[in-house]
């Protein structure tokens, strides 16, 4: 079936088959930042936006994004290396495997609640794992980044 | 003063991963590459009796599809476990074997053009199998009348008491000291099994490899691995074929823990395109990762421990039984760490015994992780110490200053080692100050159906592996003056080549931009053990260290000679070599480096390889505040308060960082990882909707101080940090329960239905 998504800004149409998931698609498309690391809907490590939304790519089929807006980390470089930085300061962003996912999350939660505290940090990025940093370097990294925000 | 080291400078490849460039084995694997996948046995063991692939060939796009048929089933076994040859792992492994030995192991190797075809074949090959009863109970392995490995060509290469006619895959005991006569005079013995299960790393990286033929018809193996000079030898014997057609690099990886000290996954893909010449690739689903892995050793250990009735331990009588599961990677390895890296702890004791077996059983093959076998010893020995104390009535962070090891004692469970830098007693103040352990020991009722509580542990670990483990640095300095470092041990996202890079500057005094790092690649690099015990800040940090002093003096050397005097009289200061007399003539680094690449035979360029005799434990306290809901046995981890004897932090945010994430792996294996198995062998947890690592939801505060010691043998000062900081959480939580329900437990994880169970 024949699908046309705006992904990263840009128009493609592509002709695929119809149990072709998002992650997958995004993937062949070069989108090599959005990473698998389940199969049951639980690390956010796929996370993408679908019409500036974050969703869980590997639970969507890429048909369901049809006429709609995609956008991964490699279409928010600017502010992936804005906020990233703040992980590298903290060292947190360690294997940065989950990097990509936990980003786009956070650029959500940046969006729809500029100031968050702690614990609406928590649980807006409760469904992103990480293995390798106790959170506790991420969480320095969302703070500072705010407070830099505040400050600018 | 250092200028580099002990800075807290960014990790080198940091705005890399953060902006989400295409670094890891997947991301770089060409959409080409066939996808390799694997038929996996439904039963815990059995016989292949027919397996038929005639149909699932004609799936269009498979390419090939491989059976036990086609590997010589009396080739020699190998060992997957990435180990200094010869390897205490029991070579007891074919690429494919006709006999499975549990839910999950290799049938078939399917590779195909695309994921479809590859699925499609899978569900088509038919096979016929002779089940038989499977071994599941690690209590009754040892010399059960069915056999795991009965064939004859099962290999032990090493003296670790081995013996597959028993389903022993090691057997050991040492001490020191009469142990029955010193606890038959003590007045109190604590007496108990404690049992830890197999946990999983859970890397958020899955096994992952790409293969290919270069242009001189080798087998090159991108691999997310820790350790690629194991891996080529592991490929090589897997095959059959020479070391020198395999070469294995690794990109970034996405974590490790251990369980990429394993080659897991390799062999596959290098088998299918040795075979077919073509490129190819796997990439193991989660469910893979949670059933057909190499997670942590489930063991039980006796502790027979005794005191006075003030409070000095007299003697430790340790008993392990470790469960290797199906084959056995790191079984004989792994157990010894649980009695010497619990028992040495404790310096007063006069006598300790230490025996252990490990077993084979129908389970999934248990593996490398983080503590490696030290984390189940130090829960069963720091638990006993605080049942000592509240049956003694004793404060347990007391009891513990009346009893650890200090600086310059000799450790006689540790190889009679002495401890050459320890700040354990440091440690200990310091968790009782920044836990406010005083006020808040041993628990509170807060009156609401809930009940505040603290509990403590210590730890210990190793810096590498004594006389074995092999570091290597390669430094050369490069056109305008820059220097390319190149190692063989594997950054794992640990941040070894940013902490490496760090030594080379200080000893270089360069800017830390003009380290180039590069590795790790068994063609380029020179030859290191890999990463893992702990070996790469202390081992390999060392060889960078004394390789750039080297590269120093061959700076100066040519520089020297085109000052036109000798090395006696030049001094090199980061910039520019100069004459000491000073008469103020100097050439700089840019035109040392230009001369060295013209009419030239001074190399400036240095390999230098170290290893240890000894290897130096860092030390650790935790404590853990928790919050116990009496009515539902929820336990919540408010607080965790840890301070670390790691040396000199090469780099503090890495170490600190190193330091929560391993906290918060102790945290998940005390109260919610475990791996269970139904009567049939088939694993319960099997993704991370049952296989529970912590969320953020799951920890309030990580609270890590340093207390560093000055380790002569390490570079500028350090030990290691990687593994210690996993150990502490365990003990610590068990005993803040036991402080808020009054009941203790001796088996992990302690679950909230347990613990609502419990009756005060
Ligand atoms: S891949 Fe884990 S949630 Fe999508
Ligand atoms: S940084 Fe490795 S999983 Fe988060």
């Amino acid at each position: 079936m024949i699908v046309t998504i705006t992904l990263n800004g840009k128009k493609i149409q592509r002709d695929i088959a119809p149990d072709t998931v998002l992650l997958d698609f995004v993937r062949n498309e070069g989108c090599k930042s959005v990473k698998r690391g389940c199969d049951t809907s639980n690390c956010g490590l796929c996370t993408v936006f679908i019409d500036d939304k974050p969703a869980l790519s590997c639970s969507v089929l890429a048909m369901r994004a049809d006429g709609r807006k995609v956008t991964t980390l490699e279409g928010l470089q600017t502010e992936a290396e804005e906020f990233g930085a703040f992980l590298a300061d903290q060292g947190a962003e360690q294997c940065g495997f989950c990097n990509p996912g936990l980003i786009m999350n956070a650029i959500a939660l940046f969006r729809e609640n500029p100031e968050p505290n702690e614990n609406e940090i928590k649980e807006f990025l409760a469904g992103n794992l990480c293995r390798c940093s106790g959170y506790e370097g991420q969480m320095r990294a969302i703070l500072n980044f705010i407070e830099w925000r505040k400050q600018r | 003063m250092t200028k580099i080291v002990n800075k807290p400078v960014r990790k080198k490849d940091s705005m890399q991963l953060v902006t989400g460039q295409p670094v890891y084995t997947d991301d770089l694997a060409p959409s080409d590459a066939l996808i390799v996948k694997l038929l996996r046995s439904p039963h815990a063991s059995a016989w292949v009796k027919n397996i038929n692939t005639t149909i699932a060939k004609k799936v269009p796009d498979i390419e090939a599809i491989y059976t036990w048929e086609d590997v010589d089933q009396n080739s020699r076994r190998f060992t997957c476990a990435g180990q200094t040859y010869p390897e205490p792992s029991p070579y007891d492994r074919l690429i494919i074997d006709r006999r499975v030995r549990f839910v999950g192991d290799t049938v078939a190797i399917v590779a195909g053009k695309t994921e479809k075809a590859v699925d499609k074949a899978l569900s088509l090959i038919k096979v016929e199998y002779e089940v038989y009863e499977p071994v599941l109970d690690f209590r009754s392995a040892l010399d059960n009348e069915t056999l795991v490995h009965p064939e004859e060509n099962w290999e032990s290469l090493c003296p670790v008491g081995a013996d597959n006619k028993r389903n022993l895959c090691a057997h050991d005991e040492c001490g020191e000291g009469d142990i029955d006569k010193v606890l038959s005079e003590c007045d109190v013995i604590i007496e108990h099994t404690y049992h830890t299960k197999a946990c999983q790393q859970s890397m958020m990286e899955p096994f992952a490899t790409y293969c290919s033929i270069d242009a001189y018809g080798r087998l090159n193996v991108l691999s997310s691995t820790q350790i690629v000079f194991h891996c080529r030898r592991i490929i090589a014997n897997a095959l059959g074929i020479s070391k020198t057609q395999v070469r294995v690099s690794k990109p970034r990886i996405g974590g490790g823990f251990g369980a990429k000290q394993t080659s897991v996954s390799e062999i596959y893909p290098a088998f299918v395109t040795w075979k077919t010449k073509k490129p190819s690739k796997i990439v193991f689903s989660r469910r893979e990762c949670m059933i057909a892995s190499t997670p942590r050793h489930e063991m039980e250990v006796h502790v027979k421990l005794g005191a006075t009735k003030e409070g000095i331990i007299k003697g430790i009588d340790l008993y392990t039984l470790s469960n290797t599961g199906a084959y056995g990677e790191h079984g004989p390895t792994t157990v010894g760490l649980s009695g010497h890296k619990s028992i040495p702890l404790y310096g007063k004791a006069e006598a300790f015994r230490f025996t252990s077996d490990v077993v084979y059983t129908n389970i999934m093959s248990a593996g490398a992780y983080r503590g490696y076998g030290a984390t189940q010893g130090l829960f069963a020995v720091e638990s006993a110490v605080n049942e000592l104390a509240s049956k003694l009535n004793m404060d347990p962070i007391t009891l513990r200053e009346m009893n650890i090891i200090h600086e310059g004692d000799i450790m006689p469970a540790y190889y009679g080692q002495e401890n050459t830098s320890c700040t354990l007693d440091r440690c200990l103040a310091k968790v009782r100050e920044m836990s406010d352990w005083d006020n808040k020991y041993p628990a509170r009722d807060m009156g609401n159906g809930k009940i505040r509580s603290i509990g403590m542990g210590m730890a210990m670990q190793g810096s590498a592996i004594s006389n074995c483990d092999v570091g290597g640095a390669t430094i050369k300095a490069d056109e305008t003056g820059f220097y390319t470092l190149i190692i063989g041990a594997a950054d794992m996202g640990t941040g070894c080549d940013t902490i490496l890079a760090q030594i080379a500057a200080e000893v270089l005094e360069c800017p830390f931009e003009n380290i180039t790092v590069h590795g790790a690649d068994t063609d380029a690099s020179p030859y290191d053990s890999g990463s893992y015990a702990s070996s790469t800040t202390y081992l390999t940090g060392k060889a960078v260290e004394t390789c750039a002093l080297k590269l120093r003096a061959q700076i100066c050397k040519l520089g020297a000679k085109l000052l036109g005097c000798t090395t006696t009289e030049v001094e090199f200061n980061g910039k520019e070599v100069y004459k000491t007399n000073g008469d103020n003539a100097s050439v700089s680094l840019m035109d040392v480096v230009t001369a060295s690449m013209c009419g030239n035979r001074i190399a400036l360029e240095v390999t230098e390889t170290h290893t240890s005799p000894l290897s130096p434990p860092p030390f650790m306290v935790g404590a853990a505040e928790i919050e116990v809901d009496t009515l539902t046995g929820e336990v919540e981890v408010l607080n965790y308060y840890a301070a670390v004897d790691c040396g000199t932090p090469i780099n503090p945010n890495l170490a600190r960082v190193q330091a929560e994430g391993g906290i918060l792996q102790g945290i998940g294996m005390a109260l919610s990882e475990n791996i269970t198995y139904n009567e049939k062998g088939k694993v319960y947890e099997n993704s991370f909707m049952q296989y529970k690592i912590p969320s953020r939801m799951d920890i309030g505060k990580i609270h890590i101080a340093f207390e560093a010691s000055h380790e002569k043998a390490g570079p500028f000062g350090a030990k290691s940090i990687g593994e210690v900081v996993i150990n502490t959480p365990l003990s610590a939580i068990a005993d803040a329960i036991h402080n808020a329900v009054g009941k203790r437990f001796y088996e992990l994880p302690i679950t909230p239905e347990q613990i609502a169970m419990a009756k005060k």
